[in-house]
């Protein structure tokens, strides 16, 4: 196994994660990942990574919507969508 | 139903002229664009602003969303657009554009063999959910990254935009948002990774 093999997977395994590549990509890939161990372990924390980031929440929650705001919110929605004629 | 199934029903209850469908859409929209403008500008006080005046932006525009489906990408642009005014006020990240190699696997060499240099991932949690040091540093790290990046990873990864859509908003190719994403995700990998080996001490 070449350096180069590596490089290249590196380089498409979003696309690859994302089901963006064709069949015969993801076949080459996967037996390429297959046998080589840095390759699974690199792999496995890009995956985590994309996983936490769908699964982000903030700690911080924002303020309710102040009351008047809301009104405002509400007028705005009637107005445009004609229910107030 | 699916998240986005919800919104999408909900966005076509609204245009029908359905206003009971106003209470549920403003409360998941409102969470979700302080989350999304939170993580772009950086500044709760920006966050809750940008959150409010883009649902105020959504609600006086309703009627020129002609499909209810392609409401979170026709939101997120509005979101995008009032993030980018208050950040160009705020923050000056650097514009630098990362290349593969630097944000690459780097290797050791050990028993003549080649070895991944990386931290230990295998007892992370599946989810963040208890793990609030964690969410620190993943928060961080996305917001730390260079706007160009940053703006592709919080739609396509945290919003979960198809890469169309996302193309969509920020006004560029699909293939760039792909290129971007990439080398975003790799660089918040390697902010985790760096941070667990602090951690770990490895
Ligand atoms: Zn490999």
């Amino acid at each position: 196994m070449t350096k180069l093999e590596c490089r290249q997977i590196f380089a498409m395994l979003s696309e690859y994660l994302d089901g963006e590549l064709p069949p015969e990509m993801c076949d080459q890939i996967e037996s390429h990942i297959h046998g080589c161990s840095p390759c699974v372990e690199f792999v496995k924390s890009l995956e985590t990574t994309i996983r936490y980031c769908r699964r982000m929440a903030l700690e911080h929650q924002p303020a309710p919507l102040p009351e008047n705001l809301k009104a405002e919110l509400l007028a705005s929605y009637r107005k445009s969508c004609g229910l107030d004629s | 139903m699916s998240q986005v199934a919800e919104e999408v029903e909900l966005a076509r209850r609204l245009i029908a002229g359905d206003q009971t469908a106003f209470e549920p859409f403003v409360g998941i929209f409102q969470q979700k664009l302080f989350q999304y403008s939170y993580l772009s500008c950086g500044q709760r006080e920006d966050a809750e602003e940008v959150a409010q005046e883009t649902l105020l932006k959504v609600f006086q525009s309703l009627d020129q969303l002609r499909e209810p489906d392609r409401i979170r990408p026709w939101v997120f642009r509005i979101a995008r657009n009032l993030c980018y005014m208050k950040r160009r006020k705020s923050i000056f990240a650097p514009e630098v554009e990362f290349s593969l190699e630097e944000l690459g696997p780097s290797f050791r060499e050990e028993g003549g063999r080649r070895r991944l240099e990386i931290a230990d991932w295998s007892a992370l949690p599946d989810s963040l959910a208890m793990n609030a040091e964690l969410r620190e540093i993943l928060s961080a790290a996305i917001s730390g990254l260079p706007d160009i990046y940053r703006s592709v990873l919080l739609l396509r990864d945290v919003e979960e935009l198809s890469t169309e859509e996302a193309a969509g908003v920020l006004g560029v190719s699909e293939e760039v948002v792909k290129t971007r994403l990439h080398r975003a995700r790799l660089a918040v990998r390697k902010t985790l990774d760096s941070s667990l080996m602090a951690v770990g001490g490895a």
